[in-house]
């Protein structure tokens, strides 16, 4: 919310206090201060290196340069139409000026002007916002010579001087305005932008922010007028007596009957007779402005302008309209206008000021007279009773409503409204009597006219001041500072707390305008937090805790899946973090599954379903990135698994992709295009270093096929239909299936836009893995020397190397340390059908081995192979 | 014969002198030092010399053969080191062809952040509790004091899941990590309802907003939060933690402040500001020219969230606080688009 610091300045002295100061104690104590504007006052010149406090924008107007002056005449231009030369004097001397300032241009030729027009003048040499740009550009005022006429100064808008971004002319200040003084002086302002958090909507209003600087300063806020009448205006309007007690009492004319005390604790209307409907005086006006609202009239100006000071929302009826709809004529006594709240009829409508002919639900609740709906209460009036230029009479409203039903109103409508926004926050009944009589009071001053006599005021449910009882001990325990009752009775009060100290204790009573303060022990936390705002944050001490330290025991489930990163990453793979949100034809490309968890507002339809597929995540990011020569990607995270109206399952996934070069390509090597590419193998290779890592024992990988389908609860792979069915594997620990891994399907792979190289994929069921158990014994390096062997044997192409190893293995016994395949090889050579196995057998035992003692066992091994699976011995 | 000898030596030496490489040096060694070298012919008719002549032409041929062995050492070490200089010349690189890379693995730059902050509160006795992603309304907002159509429903717009027949307790994407407070607490509290255990624990994880995709809002992202709980615990006590984990994850000068600020779950509550460590104070872009970066919440535990984990209010207390890595890593590394993290590319994700 925007509030002019002259506007603040009506409640509290603010001398000695730089607008830079106010904005840090109103943000250390909750009342963020986003921006401060300038509009007029010096602004705060940082030197090199100096620190900035906030950010600032906006204008400093020079005193010397630009200044109240006076239009004696309007003349016509010599020599263009649609300019005028004023002769205006600015307190030191005559000055002509040009302007085409249309607000003006009717007084062409009319002569010496028999009340002069107060003005913005700025001299030669001001700077100022080009009233021409459409952004918000300075520039300096210069002398021309515009059309044969000199020109050096000229009488400002509200663009050029920062007050708004566009403007329709010439600012025509009050009357009263004294000639020749600086405008910074006269209506120079700052603006400070405040951000109002849930919890202090209290503070949506002037009089919210003055309050709080007082208790932050210690200062007092000038007492609040609510005689309504003869309140001192800001800027030295008159004193004068408004009502009338000969006429009739409002009471007399207007009834009000509310049907749900909980829906509208309170509804208060009073009248104000005869007005005359014009714009608000311009101090009034440029407030407004600056508030962010825009002048309307003296009468709309009037409710807004005293919402905003006090924060309560008032709604203005022309006071005719209702009372022709009940047959009530001029000022006589006939029928009484009654007016009753209730809820909405599911279906019923009404036509909202702006227009809108609005469709209800028992939700809304609404202003009603006996002839039907007048407006949706606390969101927007009706269009019928709206004042309009003729209105004469004013029948104003301020009320309380219920803030949940509000809310839920001003959505249902789309209509966020100042009112609206304040009420959907809450506002304190007794604001809504105040409310009424300011801007009645503020309705006399501006548009004449005399306020009826006594207000109606339907008051069904008054809410209580919670209190609460707060000791130094409590103090002490839940903000660790020592204080007295004094001084915490002291702290409060400056936030217009009633305390009262009894028996050790002291009795805390919530002012009358809020709504945030709880009994009980959540009471006490509310009380508790204004007395460490208004001790000041920085001037609680900050200690180390002196409570016992919990016994500390890790978490395992994190601290395995950290490992797991950690040694993906060490294998070269680079990991990513993808958006939870997809949509189930994005997922359809590799694999349609046939639920989603749906999100119910996605916020576009490819972001609408949560995965259930993290490989297929990773192989889009793959595919964004398919430029790069090598790609080799991992995700660790959950998927989202449907289970009926419950919460959806979230398992663990690893999904890994690998597409591109092997080898990083060098300015002496090949190309990237003729590195080799990652395959199968390179897969493979990273799979049993990430899960001898584990530490998993008793792994085995099988050819996977096209009717592999690994499931177990909640872990499926689904079919394997996307992957290349002779190059591709499952992976099992001790029997358990826990991922699989291979070539991307060519038909799949054609759904992606992935270059010429194959990609390999892999994934893998955490939870599952997680619950194998590792095994961490080591073999000790033996200290005899081995003796080391290669055989190479044929066999049918159709034999597994698996088979042949496990064959070599178990043959060669606990003396074979290490079986190595280092070459397979198909060829002429060798005869078609037929390929050879070549490996590296390392022998170690106890003792030191000899030729022969390895001879022996190697022999026995290629009989068994030659036996077993018909394998010859290639010489 | 001494004549000979010295005119040996003489000749040898000059024709040595001469020699810059090692073919022309192995050659000489055979002449002049070789077995049918003029020296070793002296050797070789030694017995034909008189008896008076022996000592003395054997004392000056020895000499001789001294001096020309040391001479071809000195030489030999000469060679090879001019061999050595101007192969070391030849070889030289240019050093500022580039290196020759291989393919790493990294964590994404999430992850790392996350590392990081977790690792500080580790070391601080709070240890991770990690709990789910899509929740219920219960544990996301009533149980954390944010009662249906309350205002401060605002600040947190919500991706609800279909899910039929949930009206008063829908199903959504959590929205912070703080129901696992809720869950962490009654987890905790279930131990010994009578006389909870006191709670020191890391809350990380990924949370989603309603938001439209831009440079500056994403609809998910990490966030951290810190939770201690027990019988003594202070407002002074959760400044005190604030300003150790702000020291050691941004510099032992780092300045702080706290401001009053508002959340529903934790009551007094505040935003910490830290000294913008980009400009040191001054004001710069990444400041919005206020010298302050806004860092974490925080606040203590209000007394109805300690009620809903099963900690009674009158007796335990506790502070919350929660941060956002994405944010830590945007303002330390000046990145100025948000959508870089999810982005995934991999010349984003190679720089960290």
């Amino acid at each position: 919310m925007k509030i002019p610091l002259s506007w603040l300045k009506d409640f509290i002295d603010l001398n000695g206090l730089t607008p830079e100061d106010i904005a840090r104690k109103l943000t250390l104590a909750g009342l963020e201060v986003d921006e401060i504007l300038y509009v007029g006052l010096p602004m705060p010149v940082y030197k090199e290196g100096e620190k900035h406090e906030f950010k600032t924008n906006g204008i400093a107007w020079d005193k010397e340069k630009i200044v109240v002056a006076e239009i004696r005449e309007v003349k016509a231009h010599p020599n263009a139409d649609k300019l005028t030369l004023l002769d205006l004097f600015d307190g030191q001397q005559e000055q002509v000026v040009l302007t085409g300032a249309p607000n003006i241009f009717h007084l062409k030729g009319a002569g010496k002007l028999e009340k002069p027009i107060k003005v913005a003048y700025a001299k030669e040499g001001s700077t100022l916002y080009d009233g021409h740009a459409d952004e918000q550009v300075l520039m300096t005022l210069k002398r021309a010579k515009i059309r044969g006429v000199d020109s050096y100064s000229m009488v400002c808008s509200e663009k050029e001087l920062g007050i708004t971004d566009e403007s329709d002319g010439i600012i025509i200040l009050d009357d009263d305005a004294p000639v020749g003084m600086p405008l910074a002086d006269y209506i120079g302002d700052a603006v400070l932008d405040i951000s109002i958090l849930p919890n202090m909507a209290r503070n949506a209003n002037v009089i919210g922010i003055a309050r709080e600087l007082a208790a932050l300063t210690g200062r007092q806020v000038r007492k609040q007028v609510d005689t309504y009448t003869g309140k001192q205006a800001g800027n030295g309007t008159r004193n004068t007596q408004h009502t009338t007690p000969n006429l009739q009492p409002v009471t007399d004319l207007v009834e009000i009957e509310i049907t749900n005390p909980e829906l509208n604790p309170r509804f208060v209307a009073g009248l104000i007779r005869n007005v005359e409907i014009k714009p608000s005086p311009y101090q009034i006006q440029r407030r407004l402005k600056l508030a962010g609202i825009r002048a309307i009239n003296n009468i709309v100006d009037a409710t807004n302008y005293a919402m905003l000071e006090l924060g309560e929302p008032l709604h203005a009826f022309d006071y005719d309209v209702l009372a022709g709809r009940v047959g009530q004529v001029g000022n006589l006594p006939h029928k009484k206008i009654k007016i009753s709240t209730r809820a909405a009829k599911d279906g019923e409508k009404l036509t909202t000021l702006d227009g809108v002919e609005r469709k209800l639900t028992s939700t809304n609740v609404l202003v009603c007279d006996e002839k039907g709906s007048l407006s949706l209460a606390g969101v927007m009036g009706g269009s019928e009773s709206e004042v309009s230029d003729s209105t004469k009479n004013i029948l104003l409203e301020g009320a309380a409503w219920n803030f949940i039903n509000i809310r839920r109103t001003a959505k249902q409508h789309n209509l966020p409204s100042e009112a609206s926004f304040r009420f959907s926050r809450g506002v304190h009944p007794s604001l809504a009597e105040l409310g009424v009589k300011r801007g009645l009071q503020y309705m006399a001053e501006w548009a004449g006219g005399t306020i009826a006599p006594d207000l109606v005021d339907a008051y069904p449910l008054k809410p209580k001041d919670s209190v609460v009882d707060v000791t130094s001990q409590d103090v002490k325990r839940l903000l660790g500072i020592d204080l007295t009752l004094e001084q915490i009775a002291e702290l409060l009060t400056r936030l217009e707390f009633k305390c009262q100290i009894t028996n050790n204790q002291l009795q805390v009573t919530a002012p009358p305008h809020r709504m945030d303060i709880a009994e009980g022990v959540i009471g006490l936390a509310d009380v508790l937090e204004e007395v460490a705002r208004s001790y000041g944050y920085d001037n609680i001490p900050t200690t180390t805790m002196a409570d016992a330290l919990p016994p500390q025991v890790g978490n395992p489930v994190h601290e395995w899946e950290e490992h797991l990163r950690d040694l993906l990453v060490a294998v070269g793979l680079q990991e990513i973090v993808t958006y939870r949100m997809t949509s189930p034809e994005r997922e359809a490309r590799l694999r349609a599954s046939e639920s989603y968890v749906r999100i119910a507002n996605p916020i576009a339809p490819e972001r609408s379903v949560l995965r259930r597929s993290l490989l297929t995540s990773v192989l889009e990011i793959a595919e964004k990135n398919a430029r790069a020569e090598s790609i080799a990607l991992f995700e660790v995270g959950s998927v989202f698994e449907p289970n009926g109206s419950d919460l959806p399952f979230e398992p663990r996934k690893l999904a890994i992709v690998m597409t591109g070069s092997r080898t990083a390509s060098a300015w002496d090597t090949h190309s990237a295009k003729d590195s080799p590419h990652f395959d199968f193998f390179d897969m493979k290779g990273r799979l049993e270093l990430l899960l001898s890592g584990l530490r998993l024992p008793d792994i085995s990988y099988t050819a996977a096929g096209a009717s592999t389908a690994l499931t177990s609860s909640r872990s499926s792979f689904g079919s394997a239909n996307h992957l290349h069915p002779g190059k591709s594997a499952e992976v099992k620990v001790s029997g358990q299936a826990v991922g699989v891994f291979g070539e991307l399907h060519p038909l799949a792979k054609e759904k992606f836009e992935f270059g010429d190289s194959p990609v390999i994929i892999a994934e893998f069921d955490l939870d599952l893995m997680r619950k194998l158990n590792p095994t961490y014994g080591i073999k000790a390096v033996p200290e005899t020397p081995p003796i080391y062997e290669d055989i190479a044997i044929i066999v049918d192409d159709s034999v597994e190397a698996n088979t042949v190893e496990a064959l070599i293995r178990q043959t060669g016994g606990k003396t074979v340390t290490d079986v190595r395949l280092f070459d397979v090889y198909r060829g002429d050579q060798i005869g078609a059908g037929k390929k050879s196995l070549a490996y590296s057998l390392t022998y170690q035992s106890d003792k030191t081995m000899t030729d022969a003692d390895a001879a022996a066992i190697r022999n026995k091994i290629v009989k068994r192979l030659e036996q077993t699976i018909g394998a010859k011995l290639r010489s | 014969m001494l004549d000979k000898l010295k005119e040996i030596e003489k000749s040898a030496l000059e024709s040595l002198a001469a020699i810059t490489d090692q073919a022309a040096l192995d050659s000489w060694r055979v002449a002049h030092v070789g077995r049918s070298s003029p020296l070793m012919q002296v050797f070789a008719g030694f017995g034909k010399l008189s008896k008076e002549e022996k000592p003395v032409v054997g004392a000056e041929a020895n000499r001789v053969k001294g001096a020309l062995e040391s001479a071809l050492e000195e030489k030999a070490a000469a060679v090879k080191n001019a061999a050595l200089a101007k192969s070391l010349e030849e070889e030289k690189l240019d050093v500022t062809l580039p290196g020759r890379s291989v393919h790493i693995g990294r964590l994404h730059p999430s992850t790392q952040q996350l590392r990081r902050v977790l690792a500080i509160l580790a070391e601080m006795g709070f240890q991770v509790y990690t709990s789910r992603e899509v929740e219920t309304d219960d544990m996301n907002f009533q149980m954390l004091n944010f009662p249906p159509d309350h205002p401060a429903r605002d600040m947190q717009d919500t991706f609800f899941i279909e899910a039929d027949g949930r009206s008063d307790n829908p199903i959504l994407m959590r929205t912070h990590t703080s129901p696992g407070q809720i869950r962490a607490m009654r987890e905790h509290a279930a131990t010994n309802p009578q006389n909870p255990p006191p709670i020191r624990i890391a809350l990380p994880g990924m949370c989603f907003r309603y938001e439209q995709i831009t440079a500056r809002s994403e609809i998910q992202f990490n966030q951290v939060e810190g939770l201690a709980v027990g019988k003594n615990i202070t407002f002074a006590d959760l400044k005190g933690t604030i300003a150790d984990f702000v020291r050691r994850m941004f510099g032992e000068g780092a300045r702080l402040r706290f401001r009053a600020s508002y959340f529903p779950f934790t009551e007094p509550s505040a935003e910490v500001d830290v000294e913008c460590f980009v400009c040191g104070g001054k004001g710069c872009q990444v400041c919005k020219n206020s010298g302050w970066l806004e860092i974490l919440g925080c606040g203590m535990v209000h007394p109805v969230v300690l009620q809903n984990g099963g900690y009674d209010p009158k007796v335990y207390s506790g502070f919350a606080w929660g941060m956002g890595p994405e944010r830590q890593l945007m303002l330390r590394n000046k990145i100025n688009d948000i959508r870089y993290f999810w982005g995934n590319d991999v010349r984003f994700l190679e720089q960290f």
